[in-house]
């Protein structure tokens, strides 16, 4: 698939004797919006530390944007174009809100040590830039009355918005979610549902949700990506993935027999080792 | 449009200050203008910790090893090799002396640069307590170097250093330490280091190269700490190896830890009331109508240290100034949400 801009192909992660993630295929295209889905201890936000270099993968191979992203480190894919936030929050808590966005700006920047110490016109030029894009941004997330809050103090969801508003300031091609409705009321869960949609359409890029809210993720995703014990059982649109028999066993264990030896079929090492 | 000179304008200001103070140091008492001296080294070497210790949050004790090697260097550049500088400039005049001078205070900056570069690079993947030994590790090691280097004078010490420092010198060096570093955190560039400190997963995840920021901090933190060094040795003319021992990188430590991690100003004001507090010590020490254990207490600046830190973790342990009151309100604030989804497991990347 040409359009593909993130590809997995047989991603395998093992933490000694266990398999975490094993042979998971992904795509995603342009503009998808693609949920990642899974009972707990599927292997979600490991497929996520793949993808974003925390961890390498055993064997198979990661390409974002036609290009290999194996062995590189979080800092210089995320200057690739992959952005992320965290299943608990990660900001920066003796910074501002206004400096948690500014800092995202690092990665793009054109002054460095010796322009920050020289201060020509085009240091000021380029900070004056940064500033009006990092006060438009929290503008349009409707946290521009907070900037100069610590974001430590900022409500909770407040606090997720300016995370996502810190990953879209990388100006990423794809943006990963990791569980950002926990912890929301129902209220909440809608608002940003809302914002994911938004971002999707406003920034052109392409978002990937981990998430354990089915109502958020059916309500949504265009398609659905179903881990279990590391292993991808289903994907498709969140109607076919509804009915799917496997998806309702992984999550409901409709057939224990089966479900507990799928179980150790996975957790067993595979012998087709790198 | 104004207010963005302001930290140029800060430093030309304090610059014309120390010329004309300086003008008039003949007049002030030897001792004294020492112990000002002191106080402007002091404020290099504090400063210059904050930026790795206080900005970066990577603990380091090893100030007195970077500034061991910047006062060896600068002292045997300025002894031994500056014949030939003097004879190319015409004699021992104004402006010979001021390049010799500033020449070796460059040459031993770099030399602790490049030691503060080979230490940053390892020590990396260590963090906090880890890292603090090894830094102390380091600059034990720097000195038992010198120790045994006979031609800095081994144990002995190393005499015969040209009296170079000046008043000017030494707070125009201090001026631009704290013009750099505050221009260097109050940039789009410079604020990587303080996501460094606050979240290294999250600050990679944005594209920040952290091992790079950290040998940045390290390299430049050591970079002014052999420049300290160096005006150390100018005003004392005798330096030991014994001198530079793990003490003083804690003296270091206590200055940017009184004075609030993190906030230039406060790491200023810290250098400058506790060297002058180390120095009034002495005289507390020779009052005889004080009880015998006071004075004994006065003369050990180890006991003074311990009771200052002691009292300071107690009743502030975000120091005295600084950024901090903020870092204990975000945490406060963050207690409470940790309630709210009691089902989430404890970091980011597991799980």
């Amino acid at each position: 698939m040409s359009t593909s801009l993130l590809n997995l192909d047989k991603c395998t992660i093992r933490f000694g004797g266990l398999t975490a993630v094993s042979a998971v295929d992904m795509q995603i295209r342009s503009q998808d919006l693609l949920g990642l889905i899974g009972p707990n201890g599927a292997g979600k936000t490991t497929v996520f530390n793949i993808i974003t270099g925390v961890y390498q993968p055993t064997s198979g191979t990661i390409t974002f944007n036609g290009k290999p992203t194996a062995g590189l480190k979080p800092n210089v894919i995320a200057k690739r174009g992959i952005a992320r936030t965290f299943q608990n929050i990660r900001l920066f808590p003796t910074l501002s809100v206004y400096d948690n966005v500014r800092a995202a700006f690092n990665l793009r920047l054109r002054h460095r040590l010796a322009h920050a110490l020289t201060r020509f016109p085009s240091f000021y030029r380029e900070e004056n830039q940064i500033k009006a894009r990092v006060m438009e941004m929290l503008e349009i997330f409707g946290l521009a009355h907070e900037e100069h809050l610590l974001c430590g103090s900022l409500p909770y969801g407040d606090q997720r918005r300016l995370e996502i508003v810190r990953a879209l300031a990388t100006q990423p091609k794809l943006l990963l979610l990791d569980e950002p409705a926990a912890g929301m009321n129902p209220r909440e869960k809608e608002e940003l549902m809302e914002l994911i949609r938004f971002v999707k359409e406003k920034y052109q890029i392409a978002v990937l949700l981990v998430e354990h809210d089915m109502k958020v993720v059916m309500g949504i995703c265009q398609r659905v990506v179903v881990l279990d014990y590391g292993i991808k059982i289903a994907e498709g649109t969140p109607d076919e993935v509804q009915k799917n028999a496997k998806v309702i066993e992984a999550y409901l264990g409709e057939e224990p027999a089966k479900v507990s030896q799928e179980t150790s079929n996975a957790r067993r090492p595979t012998p087709d080792a790198p | 449009m104004k207010h963005r000179h302001v930290k140029q304008l800060g430093l030309i200001a304090a610059i014309l200050l120390s010329a004309v103070a300086s003008a008039y140091s003949g007049a002030i008492n030897s001792y004294y203008l020492q112990v000002i001296i002191f106080v402007g080294i002091n404020i290099i070497l504090a400063v210059s910790l904050n930026l790795i210790n206080g900005y970066t949050g990577q603990f380091s004790l090893g100030h007195a090893g970077f500034m061991a090697i910047g006062a060896y260097v600068a002292a045997y550049l300025s002894t031994e090799q500056s014949a030939g500088i003097f004879n190319a400039l015409g004699g021992v005049g104004q402006f010979s002396i001021a390049t010799v001078f500033l020449g070796s205070l460059l040459f031993g900056g770099v030399a602790a640069a490049i030691a503060g570069l080979a230490v940053g690079i390892p020590s990396l993947r260590l963090k906090g307590d880890y890292l603090a030994i090894v830094t102390l590790g380091f600059g034990e090691i720097i000195r038992v170097i010198i120790q045994t280097t006979e031609a800095v004078g081994g144990a002995r010490g190393y005499s015969g250093i040209a009296n170079y420092t000046t008043l000017f010198w030494t707070y125009t060096i201090a001026a631009l330490t704290v013009y750099i570093v505050l221009s260097l955190i109050d940039s789009t560039y410079g604020r990587g280091f303080l996501t460094v400190r606050d979240d290294e997963i999250a600050a990679e995840a944005i594209g920040i190269n952290t091992t790079r920021y950290k040998v940045t901090a390290f390299t430049l933190g050591a970079f002014f700490a052999g420049i300290a060094g160096g005006l150390y040795a100018h005003t004392t003319t005798y330096i030991n190896p014994s001198g530079f021992d793990f003490q003083l990188s804690i003296q270091i430590v206590i200055m940017v830890i009184l004075g609030g991690m993190g906030s230039t100003w406060g790491v200023v004001l810290a250098a400058i009331v506790l060297t002058l507090l180390l120095e009034y010590l002495r005289f507390v020490a020779g009052y005889e109508w004080l009880p015998d254990l006071v004075r004994r207490i006065a003369a050990n600046r180890t006991i003074i240290f311990s009771l200052v830190l002691i009292g300071l973790m107690l009743l502030r342990p975000q120091g005295l100034f600084g950024a901090l009151p903020r870092m204990g309100a975000a945490k406060r604030v963050r207690e409470p949400r940790r309630k709210q989804k009691p089902n989430e497991p404890g970091t980011g990347v597991t799980g």
